[in-house]
């Protein structure tokens, strides 16, 4: 299954990558893969920014704007004019999403 | 080999019967190896939580042996918290757990504690000797949490020296479940730890598997799906959340269509506003149920139009059905029911393991100002409709 193209904010710095695997490891969507010595986008609209690889890269060679993927989360979001949140912080009154 | 374990042992009777949750004066000379600091959440500060992990059976912050077999109990709550706001609340406590006997060189899993989540990783370890370190979620799952960062490199470097998984551990490794990988900086935990992440599989069933391998995943077992299953075990909290505000929906049909110059006549409401309270049932099930289960099956990728798909479909032929014959209503019918699935439809990137937050944020700029505009015109289409009937036009 695959979600809108084109949106990611995905950003990968080739320049930057140590080829350690990291996030070939991480990504559960298999964006990467290993292009000779370094690392590469395979599927860029696969990407569903949760951040791991940023996350895990220690060299700053990938830069997403992570957030969660959920609509009530934004409607949240903006009507209380913050991030996107989907209060899932236990809080028993609050609809949780995830 | 056997000395920690005998140790432990020793160790559990000690400190049942020195600690109490808020924790008593301790000396520090006598503090147990594998004593854990009482958290917050588990302890008498937050009275709601410590009944929670009664009910559980998780009470003393203390290394416990647990078992990999599911209870009755396990299968209900989980029951519970697939169908209900349980979920909220089904917390184990933080800390350190043991399957088996372990030793030294047995391996480590992390895990959140949301109790589906440890009870379904401790499932996967069935014959296995090895350490639980559960860590401090708010009671969210791993995947949420890690999102949001609960699930992250301080809670698990602090975990890590808390229960002192140095000394428990000879080997300098953790296992990361590989959907904590967003809250996660694996070089930072090495560098303030010694331990080493290793990430594990997406689905903890592969667990036997990736250990097997020497701690490696297969691609698949890397890649997360989302099989009709998964999909259909999330559809009644989609439900549920919708049918709470369907109350509402309902009593306004229901004032709509009994609404007269001199009063409410709870027959005309009855008769004239059923279609509409079906009509509105039909679109929850629409958007909260068949979309998300027929998914892949539904042109177009983005989920507002899938669900005003599905809910166009299903209206139509119950619209076939009842017949609506007058034209106001006919076209309220055709405008607000589709759309009130296909919003509903939306609400499930949140639940999806693709969906990302650029997308979902594009796709609401565009069907946003349409919800609006639909349901202002519904409301106008509804008076005009009464307003005839009323013979004033």
């Amino acid at each position: 299954m695959k979600y809108l193209s084109n949106v990611t904010t995905l950003k990968f710095f080739t320049d930057k990558c140590t080829g350690c695997w990291r996030c070939i490891e991480v990504c559960p969507h298999r964006v990467f893969v290993m292009n000779g010595k370094k690392a590469t986008i395979n599927d860029i609209d696969m990407c569903m920014e949760c951040g791991a690889c940023m996350m895990n890269c220690a060299f700053g060679a990938i830069s997403v704007d992570a957030g969660v993927g959920c609509a009530s989360a934004i409607i949240n979001g903006m009507l209380t004019g913050t991030e996107p949140s989907c209060d899932c912080t236990g809080n028993e009154s609050k609809n949780s999403c995830c | 080999m056997e000395e920690p374990t005998v140790k432990k042992r020793v160790r559990i009777g000690d400190i049942r019967k020195q600690t109490s949750c808020c924790g008593p004066k301790r000396d520090t000379e006598q503090k147990p190896l594998f004593y854990q600091e009482p958290t917050p959440t588990s302890c008498c500060e937050s009275p709601e939580i410590k009944s929670e992990t009664d009910i559980s059976g998780f009470v003393l912050p203390v290394i416990q042996t647990v078992s990999t077999d599911w209870s009755f109990e396990d299968y209900l709550g989980q029951f519970r918290c697939r169908t209900s706001s349980y979920r909220n609340s089904y917390i184990v406590n933080p800390g350190l757990y043991a399957i088996g006997n372990p030793d030294t060189n047995s391996d480590v899993f992390i895990s959140a504690n949301y109790k589906l989540s440890f009870d379904i990783l401790r499932r996967s370890l069935k014959g296995m000797n090895a350490w639980i370190l559960v860590l401090d979620t708010n009671g969210i799952n791993v995947w949420c949490a890690a999102g949001k960062r609960t699930f992250g490199t301080e809670e698990l470097i602090r975990r890590i020296s808390e229960v002192h998984l140095d000394k428990v551990v000879r080997h300098r490794r953790v296992i990361v479940p590989q959907l904590g990988a967003p809250g996660i900086a694996a070089h930072l935990v090495v560098k303030k730890s010694g331990f080493r992440v290793y990430y594990g599989p997406v689905d903890a069933r592969d667990l036997p598997a990736y250990i097997a391998a020497g701690y490696k995943a297969t691609d698949e077992m890397r890649t997360v799906r989302f099989t009709w299953l998964d999909r259909l075990v999330l559809t009644p909290m989609e439900i549920n959340p919708v049918m709470k505000k369907f109350q509402l929906y309902a009593l306004i049909v229901l004032i709509v269509f009994g609404i007269q110059p001199y009063g409410i006549i709870f027959r005309d409401a009855l008769v004239g506003g059923w279609p509409f309270i079906f009509l509105g049932l039909i679109s929850v099930l629409a958007g909260a149920f068949l979309t998300p289960l027929l998914l892949p099956f539904v042109p177009f990728r983005a989920f507002a139009i899938k669900g005003w798909i599905v809910g166009f479909i299903s209206v139509f032929f119950i619209q076939d059905m009842i017949r609506i014959t007058d034209k106001s209503l006919l076209i309220f019918t055709y405008l607000f029911f589709p759309l009130l699935s296909s919003y509903i439809a939306l609400q499930f990137t949140g639940s999806t393991a693709f969906t990302g937050m650029s997308g979902v944020k594009k796709e609401l700029r565009y069907a946003l100002p349409v919800y609006k505009a639909a349901a202002a015109i519904s409301f106008l289409l509804l008076l005009i409709y009464r307003v005839g009937q009323w013979g004033l036009l």
